[in-house]
């Protein structure tokens, strides 16, 4: 099994689908050695999720790579000065009949999509379709330097949280038109929440390819034993579990695992509790309101009580070693986890855990959690927009969101893809089904993945009781606002004129 | 015990590349195994053919010659002649030109990047082979190096020349260049490999995959294969041959550049 | 541009600058020009916005500095970017010198063939060894944990772990960069004239002494040379950190190269970055006065 790969073992690895900011520390390798898992000699990316599901190295060659022409040794002296000349020209020597689309996707969203493009090209002829692969941990530099050197492809993956750096930037092509002609994609057979994160100023500048939220992934025999067969849906019961959990684990073992460098779940718990983290339109912070006060004391709290340990990502060796010792009951993470518990859990541990949808502070209506995943975004500088444009509905068919999802374990964006049986009849699938039903996006300003970072900071100094929970706060706020200061200077200028 | 040393040294020093060159020979998989293995059960080469094959890594190949092959001759023409003219003429500011050229020397080429990609976005250059080889076109380093080796000329030569009535640039093409051929090998190594090597400046540059480096698409590659140990190493193989193989034949006039160019400071 | 005989030597005419032009104007342009816009870069805010719209730009004095020394990432950076000069300078220089008197020690033949040996890490692409090292490091198959597994030692997770990190990258910079200073040193030793040590041999001086009171004196202006070139390229460290630890973990490997790179390249604060551009530039430029001053010190 040779597909291994430790990233899958980083809890957080995946935030970065909710393109996240904190992969500074969330992308941690750092744990001690991991021994028993084929770890990588990997590395941390900063703001940029790693592909957390590393290319086999099983897989069969060829797969899913792109050959269509391919240079080798023995180009006579002529042929090779040829070559040489044309690329130094740089020009793009294509029969003019045929149009080529540029698509860029990242890590292993990358390599599998090409499998899906042989049947787009054969039912558009004259559309020829070239995948670059860029790494996630170079993507937003390389997006960006191909915007100024005008260099965008077609149509590109984007994380989300992206898409309101690139329209500040007016690099992306409002979709509203495309969409109205549209008979495939229609706005109501995706997650609203998910559709959201690509809707600024009520433009639409993306449309969801996958998605990702995250979830409650626990042991049914721990809580059981703790008196909770069904796992709890308010805060209230939900602290009272993880006390009993506690109780009975000892000194060593833990009711949950949060670790304190990843700011999806203290960012969960703060929209939970009705925060919106930033206000009058993302112009300032809103971290001493109530709302994200009351959020972020329950949260350290579980900290402080010693519910959950005090631990980054990168002090945990093994995740799911851990997890089947009971060292920690819950853990909230993401969807690519499903497939992670299933291949690394032992046999004997099967059948003993589940997943559930987050609880909430104030009945079912506050079971939120973070509205996250890739979109397709087509580029404003996009020659070629009608075909890019029939390249994106392909990829939002159901059929084909259920073949990538076949191929990746990425999550569908259509409603109507999950209706098929391999996922309907998912139990662990279920909870993210009835959890995709509430999420909600992080505000969106491009600045969004220095703040999330920022708060994780505040979490780790209030969790290591360095600072009390109003200097955290205090601090926190002050800060964001200094990074907000460019971003109401502009819009205060826009207004102006 | 003095050979055990040396000898200790050497295998130490030459075991990644052992080690790299065999991975590179074994079938997937193998280079991942406990323990680890130095040389290959069996040898393949279908790393070698994947990357060829499906990794267009040839492609790769041909933007790195491109880019240091210009980088090296342009600079050489350009360096050279700069060098020549400090060595051998007497002009009204040049002491004073030749100072701030040296402060050059003390600053980070890092301090130049932000505003140089600026500037070259201005210009189109983004994304183009022309974006990496121009800012590599003159280096002081070089001009310095050629300097020194001019000096040392007799200026009789020159003036012999000038009586015959041969034109400045005549001079400087058919009896100077010549003439300073050794110094001129020792630079056009250095900047070939350097060029070669560099990674920062086109992992900046270039943003399409078609225009990579070898260096930046190796990288790449490196992000995304990382399970692929044997694949890699092939990749890294190929990366490093033709500047171990240029170094291997010229590496007389190489390391006499390092002895000159940095002794002397 | 036909020049009178002898005129080399105080030529008036347009020549000198017709051979100059072309460089100067390259180096203007596409170096003393960028190095300038630099400054003027660091004390605006330059950023994201100023991309779409240069419009977007305010200058702002001396702001990028102020944030850049309340980030506490800028001071790991520092911090870390000292703890590989500083450590894996001195290491280098060890090696080197350790090399360079086994290659040119009296008795040792096939000095040629040693030294091209030692060279070669220097000559390779360090992108590619870089990817050949963080294999070796792998805590579980790697070559290097296997070596230290013979003697008890291990396993360490080299690349993963916050404490083990640095010291990684230090121990392949140490191999990857010896060779270049062995051969300066090389040069240096030759210079040494043979009599002395014949002179000290006759008054009974061992190894050990002779290197203490003739090798070491002889040779330090070429130590002090060295060690400076040494610390400011490593100041320098980016390729390093970018492919086997993209500055992690735990950020305990990202230089500050690899800051500025981030903070410009990936995050547009451009600006910004150029201040921590122009802080790395003072520090190297410190490190350069101080060889100046300890060479002429070395003169006296």
């Amino acid at each position: 099994m040779s597909r291994s790969g430790t990233r899958n073992q980083e809890p957080g690895t995946r935030n970065c689908e909710l393109r996240t900011a904190n992969c500074e520390e969330v992308l941690q390798p750092g744990r001690t050695i991991s021994t028993g898992s084929l770890r990588e000699p990997r590395a941390p990316r900063r703001h940029l999720p790693e592909p957390r599901t590393p290319r086999s190295a099983n897989r069969a060659p060829g797969t899913g790579h792109r050959a269509p022409h391919s240079w080798r040794f023995g180009l006579s002296g002529p042929a090779l000065l040829t070559a040489l000349a044309t690329s130094f020209a740089c020009a793009d020597t294509r029969a003019s009949d045929v149009v080529t689309l540029r698509v860029w996707a990242m890590g292993r969203e990358g390599e599998v999509v090409q499998e899906l493009m042989p049947a787009f090209e054969r039912a558009n002829p004259g559309v020829r379709v070239e995948v670059q692969q860029v790494p996630w941990s170079a993507a937003h530099e390389k997006l960006l330097t191909a915007h100024v050197g005008d260099a965008t492809p077609d149509i590109t993956q984007l994380g989300n949280t992206w898409i309101p750096e690139f329209v500040a930037l007016n690099a992306l092509e409002p979709l509203g038109p495309y969409i109205s002609r549209s008979t495939t994609v229609t706005r109501d057979d995706f997650f609203k929440g998910i559709w959201e994160t690509n809707v600024i100023d009520d433009v639409v500048y993306g449309i969801p390819w996958y998605v990702d939220t995250r979830v409650i992934f626990y042991r049914t025999d721990i809580l059981a034993r703790a008196g909770y067969p069904k796992p709890p849906a308010s805060w209230s019961t939900w602290l009272e579990a993880m006390r009993k959990i506690k109780a009975q684990a000892g000194p060593d073992r833990y009711a949950i695992l949060l670790p304190t460098n990843e700011w999806p779940q203290p960012v969960v718990f703060a929209m939970q509790g009705g925060s919106t983290l930033l206000r009058d339109g993302g112009r300032y912070a809103a971290f001493r309101d109530p709302a994200f006060r009351r959020a972020f004391e329950f949260y350290v709290g579980l900290f402080r009580e010693g519910l959950a340990p005090k631990v980054a990502n990168t002090q945990i060796s093994n995740v799911y070693d851990e997890f089947a010792r009971g060292t920690f009951a819950m853990y909230i993470t993401g969807p690519w986890n499903i497939g992670e518990f299933r291949r690394r859990l032992p046999d004997s541990l099967q059948g003993r855990w589940a997943t559930a949808m987050l609880p909430g502070p104030a009945g079912d209506s506050s079971r939120v959690s973070l509205a996250g995943g890739a979109s397709l975004a087509l580029f404003s500088a996009s020659k070629h927009k009608q075909e890019a444009w029939r390249l994106i509905e392909y990829l939002s068919e159901p059929a084909q969101q259920l073949r990538f999802f076949h191929l990746t374990g990425d999550l569908p964006a259509r409603v109507s893809a999950w209706r098929d049986t391999s996922l309907a009849n998912d139990p662990y699938a279920r909870a993210f089904y009835e959890q995709l039903a509430l999420v909600v996006p992080v505000p969106k300003v491009p600045e969004i993945e220095q703040i999330v970072i920022r708060i994780t900071e505040a979490v780790e100094q209030a969790v290591r009781e360095d600072a009390t929970v109003d200097k955290a706060l205090v601090a926190l706020d002050r800060d964001v606002n200094g990074m907000l200061e460019k971003r109401r200077w502009m819009l205060a200028r826009r207004t102006q004129e | 015990m003095l050979y055990a040393t040396l000898v200790i040294g050497a295998l130490l020093a030459l075991l990644p590349m052992v080690w790299m060159v065999s991975a590179s020979l074994m079938p997937q998989g193998e280079a991942s195994s406990y323990p680890p293995r130095i040389f290959p059960r069996a040898v393949t080469f279908e790393h070698y053919a994947a990357l060829f094959t499906r990794l267009e890594l040839g492609r790769f190949f041909i933007n790195s010659s491109i880019v240091a092959v210009t980088v090296t001759f342009t600079s050489l023409f350009i360096n050279s002649m700069a060098g020549y003219a400090f060595a051998k003429f007497h002009f009204r500011g040049r002491d004073r030109v030749f100072r701030l050229l040296s402060t050059g020397l003390v600053i980070p080429v890092q301090v130049a990047m932000l505003p140089l990609f600026l500037l070259l976005k201005e210009l189109g250059l983004i994304n183009t082979y022309w974006g990496v080889i121009i800012p590599g076109m003159a280096s002081i380093f070089g001009i310095f190096l050629i300097r020194q080796y001019v000096m040392s000329l007799p200026d009789d030569m020159l003036d012999a020349a000038r009586i015959d009535g041969a034109g400045e640039f005549r001079i400087y093409w058919s009896i100077v260049l010549p003439v300073i051929r050794p110094i001129l090998a020792t630079l056009a190594i250095w900047t070939f490999l350097s060029t070669w090597n560099d990674f920062m400046w086109p992992l900046i540059v270039l943003s399409e995959e078609s225009r990579y480096t070898l260096p930046v698409a190796l990288a790449n590659l490196s992000g995304e294969h990382v399970q692929d140990t044997e694949l890699m190493m092939a990749g890294s193989v190929l990366t490093i041959l033709p500047v171990l193989i240029v170094f291997l034949f010229l590496q007389r006039s190489y390391v006499q550049g390092i002895t000159v160019g940095s002794v002397k400071g | 541009m036909k020049k009178p005989s002898g005129a080399a030597a105080d030529s008036t005419s347009g020549a000198p600058w017709f051979f100059l032009a072309p460089a100067l104007i390259l180096i203007g342009i596409f170096f003393f020009l960028p190095v300038l816009a630099a400054l003027v870069l660091s004390l605006t805010d330059f950023d994201i916005y100023a991309v779409g719209d240069v419009g977007n730009t305010r200058f702002v004095w001396f702001r990028n500095y102020t944030r850049l020394v309340s980030h506490p990432l800028f001071w790991t950076a520092l911090q870390n970017t000292f703890y590989f000069a500083l450590v894996g300078g001195p290491l280098t220089l060890a090696a080197s010198l350790g090399a360079a008197l086994l290659v040119n020690a009296r008795l040792t033949r096939f000095k040629g063939f040693f030294r091209t040996i030692y060279f070669i890490p220097f000559v390779t692409t360090l992108v590619a060894v870089a990817i050949v090292w963080r294999y070796l490091y792998h805590p579980q198959y790697g070559l290097l944990n296997y070596a230290l597994s013979v003697f008890g030692i291990g396993p360490i997770d080299w690349l993963g772990n916050p404490k083990w990190a640095m010291p990684a990258i230090i121990l392949m910079a140490v191999w990857k960069n010896f060779g270049y200073n062995m051969l300066i040193f090389i040069a240096g030793l030759q210079e040494i004239p043979e009599e002395l040590y014949e002179s000290a041999r006759i008054d009974g001086a061992g190894a050990l002494r002779q290197f203490r009171s003739i090798t070491l004196p002889m040779l330090s202006p070429t130590l002090v040379f060295v060690a400076v070139i040494t610390m400011i390229g490593y100041f320098q460290l980016f390729a390093e950190p970018y492919v086997m630890t993209q500055g992690g973990p735990l950020r305990a490997t990202t230089s500050m190269v690899l800051l500025m790179y981030e903070e410009g390249f990936r995050w547009w604060r451009m600006g910004y970055a150029a201040s921590i551009a122009f802080v790395l530039f003072l520090i190297i430029l410190t490190a350069t006065l101080l060889q100046l001053r300890l060479q002429k010190r070395e003169a006296v």
